[in-house]
């Protein structure tokens, strides 16, 4: 079976961070990157990114196929932009400079492939971060964390169980599609695609019906061993913070302050070159 | 705020594997970029149906949340959050209409398919499109057509599998008044 979450054990100083603090940066960075259009920011927090990236010793070979994905996204993304909406540049930055001129209304200006230029690198500064907290970050470690970072130990264990049970419900997916298919339900390319979805379903109805099941023994073992009665709970995975983790943390929601305080100084969200 | 069932807890875990193992594995392309047909909406629907709209909503958050980790490609806060409010919206529609799981005749169907409908497009012409011009100010129509996308395909098969969902999951309950006195 693949391994989804990617997990890479490898000793570095990113991957000796707790999960708790790696959670907290992830959330700062991408609302930094999600607040700013300021391009100089961005461009620094890509080449952060890159930084970060060789320090946790992640090779390229290990997230190639995540990369790839990743490429064709962003590319996908910004030709739908262009497609749907060739002048949003001109509108944001508020001046026309035409390069050159496409087929009818396509028209390439230098304040469209800014804005562009902008797109891809709010998603060049967050993508590897995320890949950096999947790669780095023990999955078992992941409820802990978030349970440290203030979410109530409830929910917290209900992420620990989704996580505990997605190998389990691939495997019984995998049972009962083999089976159907051994029946003759056509799955494949083949199919139409309203055939297709009749197909899912009747995957879908043993495997929702056996885990309503799963979910009775799973919550009735939990009751009797008494689960949910204590205001608290401990973990089994859960670490003490460093104070290379409070660092870490105080940098990171630095960087969000910064991005909104540019946002403001800046007098809007823009980092306009053409004025 | 009112603590959480054991059984919710458990239905919310497992219920984000299932949302994630459809969503990560069972996925149907669709001829528009970045958007695929997927089956979880019809699982979403109905898991919000019966185990009530803050299982529903947290189902929604975790198991996306997920999908967007394990394919690497950043998490669409934006998208994860209509996934979310969807499951909610479900859960508030059974107790608004007063649906019941166990009964799920031509009347409650029609309850169902309703809901559904008004939620996704509040979700996917509404609030993904509005936070997605917030975070990242994507050209309108670009959004909407997107939205459209993955609104439509999102109903088309929650109406299907949902429904088959409820239909089957209805017959292995044991309606109220089915016994007989002698």
């Amino acid at each position: 079976m693949i391994n989804l979450f990617n997990y890479i054990d490898r000793p570095s100083p990113i991957h000796r961070l707790t999960g708790a603090c790696k959670l907290v940066c992830l959330i700062a960075w991408s609302l930094a990157a999600m607040t700013s259009f300021y391009t100089p920011l961005l461009i620094a927090m890509t080449a952060a990114a890159l930084v970060l990236f060789r320090i946790a010793k992640l090779k390229l070979s290990d997230i190639s196929f995540m990369l790839g994905i990743m490429f064709a996204y962003i590319l996908l993304n910004n030709v739908l932009i262009f497609l749907f909406s060739p002048e949003h540049g001109v509108g944001i930055y508020g001046s026309r400079t035409v390069l050159f001129s496409l087929v009818g209304p396509y028209v390439v200006t230098t304040e469209q492939l800014f804005y562009h230029l902008n797109v891809i690198l709010k998603n060049a500064c967050t993508i590897p971060i995320v890949l950096l907290f999947v790669c780095t970050t023990n999955p078992s470690e992941f409820a802990a964390s978030l349970n440290r970072i203030g979410v109530s130990y409830r929910v917290s264990y209900a992420v620990a169980l989704a996580l505990r049970y997605i190998p389990d419900i691939q495997r019984e997916y995998r049972d009962i599609s083999l089976a159907q298919q051994a029946r003759g339900v056509e799955m494949s390319r083949k199919a139409s695609l309203v055939n297709r979805l009749k197909a899912a379903s009747a995957i879908l109805i043993p495997l929702i019906l056996s885990s309503m099941d799963r979910i009775e023994t799973i919550s009735n073992a939990m009751e009797l061993r008494g689960f949910g009665k204590g205001p608290r709970r401990t973990w089994y995975s859960g670490r003490a913070f460093s104070r290379m983790d409070w660092a870490c943390m105080a940098a990171c929601c630095l960087l969000a302050g910064l991005s909104l305080l540019l946002t403001w100084r800046n007098g809007g969200r823009y980092f306009n070159p053409f004025v | 705020m009112k603590k959480f069932s054991v059984k919710t807890i458990v239905a919310i875990g497992i219920g984000a594997a299932l949302f994630f193992v459809l969503g990560r594995f069972v996925a149907i392309p669709s001829p528009v970029p970045n958007t695929s047909i997927s089956v979880q909406y019809g699982l979403l629907a109905f898991l919000s149906v019966v185990y009530g709209p803050i299982a529903g909503a947290l189902v929604g958050l975790i198991g996306h949340t997920l999908i967007d980790f394990s394919y690497g490609w950043g998490v669409w806060w934006s998208w994860v959050f209509a996934s979310a409010v969807f499951g909610l919206l479900m859960g508030l529609a059974t107790k608004l209409l007063k649906m019941d799981e166990a009964e799920m005749g031509k009347k409650g169907l029609i309850k169902f398919n309703i809901a559904q409908l008004v939620g996704h497009v509040i979700c996917w012409g509404g609030v993904a499109p509005v936070l997605d011009i917030l975070i990242y100010n994507d050209p309108l129509d670009k959004l909407f057509a997107q939205g459209l996308v993955a609104g439509v395909s999102n109903a088309v098969t929650t109406a299907i599998v949902g429904s088959l969902l409820c239909v089957a999951y209805a017959a292995t309950k044991t309606k109220a008044g089915s016994l007989t006195k002698e």
